[in-house]
């Protein structure tokens, strides 16, 4: 039974977003017994109201407030006001997350140690090692049922793995398999195995795929300790004269504006609204925004390096039919400077429906070269390149104080340049994505530019010192104790992989914490 | 969607109105039609011949043979639709006055009657980036290919949870590896 809570409880920890981050320290926190107040700007959908329609789940699922783009990346010129595609719903981006699972490797998470001084590059280590979080890691990986962890076997291959594996062994590479993924392969925690239904990104209609919405939360729900309010955007978080968070100020579904007082506040709306709404709790006591005595709230902005390729080849492949990220090769995801560039990446299946692929492949891009391709789009067999970007200062979001949202709230602008390092990785992968299609055959392969971004990380990054980050080791704000950032905000670096779990191991962790903190009464 | 467009036989001064590089597209009073496809496009707010213009100009900057000229109108209507708005309608009626000065100035003729594709596409080149192409083109990248008519096309079989995903249905069937 969902708990209803008072607005003037100020006994409560409040939580600003319901994804991967927030809807599982939510949960976390309830299953301990504390009492949770999750603020989430989207709607609340079952899993039966998912669209197998890509542009009609486009209007249902994605973050389409307005927001500005600057930089010389190719996003900002092709979709200037939609610089990340992710979700504005309960359950966040893990209703629209591929569900590829996998840790970082160790070194990444001491990427100035172990890559050095790169120049233009805001490299730190991580206040935290792989040894520390392993065991959160795990208890992720059991939560989530990832598959090839704990005894839950790997997916079976879909027609676009068996191109990419194919791809993968003429190529010489070593680790190919249908991956670490968040997606039922048999029947586990009252969800049932995958269909093969594809449409991963537009929300699983079977409930196969782990997503806050209906693995998490309906769990934190039945302990009577949490609330959700759907539809609920927060504007402003406020502070008293000591200097401590007291609560949010925040409208509701019916434009109403509420203040909800709260004993701790948490933030995770993702890497674009979550230094957004930092900022704009300025105060008089804090004119730089909330948590930002160091400067680098919204600083050090990271999106993966990313970018697909297509392969066309003269028989139909169907790249479309199942699991959406049906494998990976994680050869390249080693670190090798070797190759001309510092970090790794991951090559991982992607499959877009004509719709979206017609929007993606080349955007803006037209005539023969490009209904050529498209014409061969049932022989064709795709996958997406991600590996580790380089944080710099520069690559930023702020508050564009020209452009005010619905609620009179300055909108968030994402400034991004990519870094050489980030280019030469890209040209890299393409090389390497494309000559695994040839060698199956590919009569044409085509390097397709990065999509807007899906992963979006570090614009309050973690760090041991004050001056250096925004959060600490636990992800609460260096500046005031009972504020806390909960989602891949917090990411130092961004490491090759998909950060997904990551993130629901760091809320994990920081729920420990908090509840420690909280029963030994220093917030 | 189908219901934008009218089926109507042609008329015969239709016939004798435009026969030339538009191939089967004829404007017959307010109305443009396709009699081989047995469909006609009524037309208000644009002038009839900027809509034959438009549809023939959205096959050129997404060509494909095996696509008839009905789903190119069908992502074309909400131009002739939004023409209500002034600001558009100029926007449309413009742009297709300046592609016909360049296909007069460089063919002698309007732009739907320019022989090859290539000569129209030179002329398409010419306004790339521009408002009105940027507007046409970025409609029709949705309008085009979100039309579930054009999916078997490309051989995209479209929303399969309903039919119980792909599991039973061929996800791994592929043969010629």
């Amino acid at each position: 039974m969902a708990a209803p809570f008072d607005l003037n409880d100020d006994s409560l920890v409040v939580i600003v977003g319901s994804g991967a981050g927030g809807g599982t320290l939510g949960t976390e926190l309830a299953l301990k017994g504390i009492k949770v107040v999750i603020l989430e700007a989207g709607r609340r959908h079952n899993m039966e109201d998912f669209v197998n329609n890509e542009w009609e789940s486009f209007a249902q699922l994605a973050w389409t407030d307005m927001r500005t783009t600057s930089g010389s990346w190719r996003v900002h010129k092709n979709f200037p006001n939609l610089p990340a595609w992710i979700v504005k719903s309960v359950g966040g981006s893990s209703v629209h997350w591929a569900g590829a699972s996998l840790r970082f490797q160790e070194h990444e998470f001491r990427t100035r140690t172990v890559y050095g001084d790169i120049e233009g590059a805001n490299l730190m280590d991580w206040p935290i090692t792989l040894a520390e979080l392993e065991p959160w890691y795990a208890k992720a990986e059991d939560r989530m049922g990832v598959t090839r962890t704990n005894g839950i076997p790997g997916l079976p291959g879909n027609n676009n793995f068996k191109v990419f594996e194919a791809g993968a062994k003429k190529i010489g590479y070593k680790e190919v398999s249908t991956g670490h993924m968040a997606i039922n392969s048999q029947p586990r925690h009252d969800r049932g195995s995958c269909q093969q239904i594809g449409f991963c990104f537009q929300g699983c209609k079977s409930g196969a795929k782990w997503s806050t919405l209906i693995a998490e939360i309906p769990v934190g729900e039945a302990t009577g300790n949490l609330e959700v309010r759907p539809e609920c955007m927060v504007l402003k978080i406020e502070h008293d004269a000591t200097g401590k968070v007291t609560g949010v100020v925040y409208v509701d579904g019916e434009g109403k504006t509420q203040r909800q007082k709260a004993r701790i506040v948490a933030v995770a709306g993702n890497s674009i609204e979550s230094p957004r709404l930092l900022l704009n709790s300025a105060s008089n006591m804090f004119p730089d925004g909330l948590a930002n005595s160091s400067g680098q709230v919204g600083r050090n902005y990271m999106r993966h390096m990313t970018g697909s390729v297509y392969g066309i080849f003269e028989k139909p492949v169907h790249m479309y039919r199942g699991t959406t990220m049906a494998g990976v090769v994680r050869d390249e995801a080693k670190f090798d400077s070797s190759r001309g560039f510092v970090g790794g990446y991951e090559m991982e299946t992607l499959s877009l429906g004509v719709p979206f692929m017609a929007a993606f492949l080349n955007p803006g891009g037209w005539g023969r070269s490009f209904t050529s391709a498209m014409d061969g789009y049932v022989n064709m067999a795709g996958m997406w390149l991600v590996g580790e970007d380089m944080p710099q200062e520069t690559n930023r979001v702020t508050l564009n104080t020209e452009v005010k949202d619905k609620n009179g709230m300055p909108v968030a602008n994402v400034h991004f340049d990519d870094h050489p390092n980030d280019v030469a990785m890209r040209n890299h992968a393409y090389r390497q994505g494309m000559a695994m299609y040839d060698l199956v055959g590919a009569t044409r392969t085509m390097p397709t530019p990065p999509y807007p971004s899906t992963h979006n990380l570090g614009t309050n990054r973690m760090s041991e010192k004050a001056r250096d980050g925004v959060v600490n080791k636990h992800g609460q704000t260096h500046d005031i104790p009972n504020l806390f950032v909960s989602d891949g905000s917090q990411f130092t670096t961004g490491g090759a992989e998909n950060p997904t779990l990551t993130i629901v191991a760091l809320a994990l962790r920081q729920a420990d914490f908090i509840a420690g903190e909280m029963s030994k009464k220093t917030i | 969607m189908t219901t934008l467009i009218d089926k109507r036989g042609p008329s015969r001064r239709a016939l004798l109105a435009g026969i030339g590089a538009a191939g089967a597209l004829l404007v017959a009073g307010p109305a443009v039609m396709n009699p081989r496809e047995a469909w006609g496009l009524e037309v208000t707010n644009l002038k009839p011949e900027t809509m034959r213009t438009l549809i023939i100009m959205a096959r050129d900057i997404y060509p494909h043979d095996r696509i008839p000229d009905r789903n190119y109108a069908v992502a074309m209507k909400p131009y002739e639709t939004g023409a209500s708005d002034p600001a558009l309608k100029a926007l449309v009626e413009n742009g297709v006055a300046t592609l016909d000065t360049l296909a007069q100035a460089k063919h002698g003729v309007p732009y739907a009657d320019v022989g090859w594709e290539e000569q129209r596409v030179a002329i398409l080149q010419q306004i790339e980036g521009g408002p009105f192409f940027e507007k046409v083109r970025g409609g029709l990248v949705v309008g085009l290919y979100n039309q579930e008519e054009v999916w078997p096309i490309f051989g995209y079989e479209g929303s399969s949870a309903d039919k119980g995903g792909y599991i039973d249905r061929g996800f791994s069937d592929i043969s010629w590896l």
